[in-house]
């Protein structure tokens, strides 16, 4: 095990007041450690001088929350690629490097503080119909409703999304269009999502515009950041499901839009 | 009728929607720019070639041809600017307080200027209308570029002097060649760009697109620099 001496310009900011790098320098970090235990360490040395420990997000540390962001030297969730900033080891940096550290910067990602953003929107966006709604009572026997491995296996790929916003972050335009394009694909995609594919992608399509986001540009740098790797062919699902969905609204009769709220 | 309109308002309202149309005017220019080289090129063949060629052009439907076309183009460029000037301005909202560190990992450079090769592409072809169609600021209207065919001893306009005169002059070629590279730039991702835009893109079919966007923006500049570099450096015609 060795030890890195590493240099940090961490992003400081409280809502709503313009922000600031800080210079933190991190001596003897270990080499094992992921990218947040190093964050950890860094924190406990601020607190242990009385000072104010950096906020950032977590929750599950192995990949599969979506809670942690960072935006790593230009790249969200850091170098590595298909890597939440969890599963990033301080390995993979040298001694004596500088490491910039960013929140995931959009308007529709507001800072709540330091590193945290409000990644609230895509909430709203799944409320304005990623979803399938059901009755409630027993379920239907499990197979009971044929359903192709292909599609299957395509729709378990794009649930893979864990929306932690890598996709906006990366983006030049701060679209959310894999994120979307993820979550509506995977219902439009199976049989219990498909009585509500057009309202379910009129309405989160909408919502994704309401929220602020930019559009998209076909470059493709949020399937390069994304941790889960879904591929920018949801994008192209979501652009051709999109294109029927108005076309039908617009001659044939309207179906109900949900609404994900402001 | 109000319902349909709110529909085609709400449709171009939406990021996607506008996008679509950007895609299907790019189609439509891909055309265009196609058709106009391939036309142009008919200058290697000869003054009868592309002289006739033009007044064919002029003729068609009676004169109302050229009329539609440019009705046609017209709107689509309209549609394709305002609809991209709407969006780069909804994409920089998208992002007020920039990064000051942002890796791109795989997007061109190309693509992160589609609206300055754009922008300078509109001036282009302002500047190309004037000279060559509207004929301002030149002589090329007047009585000396009016031409006898060979063939159908019609009185023509005489575009092959036109050209080998327009491209004769050392600042108007710089400029058709500088308009021609930020065209082939333009094409090499909006070419493919619009397949994903309008859903058809495949995992097998995408590097297809990608390799043909830049084929055809090789040929079109190809194409097109050729006419402009044989006569200004190598005085074709002249």
């Amino acid at each position: 095990m060795s030890q890195l001496n590493l240099h940090l310009k961490v992003w400081r900011q409280n809502a709503g007041q313009p922000g600031h790098f800080q210079d933190i320098d991190a001596p003897d970090i270990p080499d094992h450690a992921s990218f947040l235990e190093m964050m950890d360490i860094v924190n406990e040395r601020l607190i242990s001088k009385g000072q104010e420990p950096v906020a950032f997000d977590h929750d599950c540390r192995e990949g599969i929350c979506g809670m942690c962001s960072m935006q790593i030297n230009g790249v969200p969730h850091g170098p590595e690629k298909a890597t939440t900033t969890c599963q990033l080891h301080m390995r993979k940096f040298r001694t004596g490097d500088t490491i910039w550290i960013e929140p995931f910067r959009a308007k529709a990602f507001p800072v709540i503080k330091d590193l945290v953003v409000d990644r609230s929107a895509f909430d709203r966006i799944q409320q304005a119909g990623g979803f399938v709604t059901v009755r409630t009572g027993s379920p239907q026997d499990a197979n009971a409703l044929p359903i192709g491995k292909e599609v299957a296996d395509a729709a378990m790929d794009a649930a893979a999304c864990i929306g932690c916003g890598a996709c906006v972050a990366a983006c030049k335009n701060a679209s959310a269009m894999l994120f979307v394009s993820a979550k509506a694909g995977q219902l439009n995609l199976l049989p219990q999502g498909k009585p509500e594919k057009d309202r379910r992608t009129l309405g989160m399509v909408r919502q994704m515009d309401k929220e602020g986001f930019g559009n998209c540009t076909n470059q493709y740098e949020c399937e390069a950041a994304c941790p889960k790797e879904i591929s920018v062919r949801w994008i192209t699902k979501l652009n051709r499901d999109y294109a029927v969905a108005a076309v039908k609204e617009a001659l044939g009769n309207s179906p109900k839009v949900a609404g994900g709220g402001d | 009728m109000s319902a349909a309109f709110d529909s085609l308002n709400r449709f171009y309202a939406s990021s996607i929607g506008k996008k679509i149309l950007v895609a299907l005017t790019g189609l439509m220019l891909i055309g265009f720019v196609f058709g106009h080289m391939v036309g142009n090129l008919l200058i290697f063949a000869g003054p009868d070639a592309i002289n006739d060629y033009g007044h064919l052009l002029q003729t068609a439907l009676h004169g109302g041809g050229v009329w539609i076309a440019r009705a046609g183009l017209l709107a689509a460029v309209v549609i394709h600017v305002v609809a991209t000037i709407s969006l780069t301005k909804a994409n920089k909202a998208a992002r007020p307080d920039a990064y000051a560190q942002h890796k791109a990992q795989v997007s061109s450079k190309a693509s992160q200027t589609m609206i300055w090769s754009g922008l300078t592409l509109l001036a282009f072809i302002v500047y190309h209308l004037l000279h060559f169609t509207v004929r301002v600021g030149n002589d090329f209207g007047s009585a000396a570029y009016v031409y006898k065919t060979d063939e159908h001893g019609h009185t023509v306009h005489n575009v092959y002097k036109m050209v080998i005169d327009g491209f004769s002059w050392a600042p108007a070629s710089i400029f058709y060649l500088i308009a021609m590279a930020l065209l082939c730039s333009h094409l090499s991702h909006g070419f493919s760009s619009l397949f994903q835009t309008l859903g058809i893109s495949t995992d097998k079919s995408e590097p297809l697109f990608k390799k043909a966007g830049y084929a055809f923006a090789g040929l079109i500049f190809a194409g097109n620099a050729a006419i402009v570099l044989s006569i200004w450096l190598f005085g074709y015609g002249r």
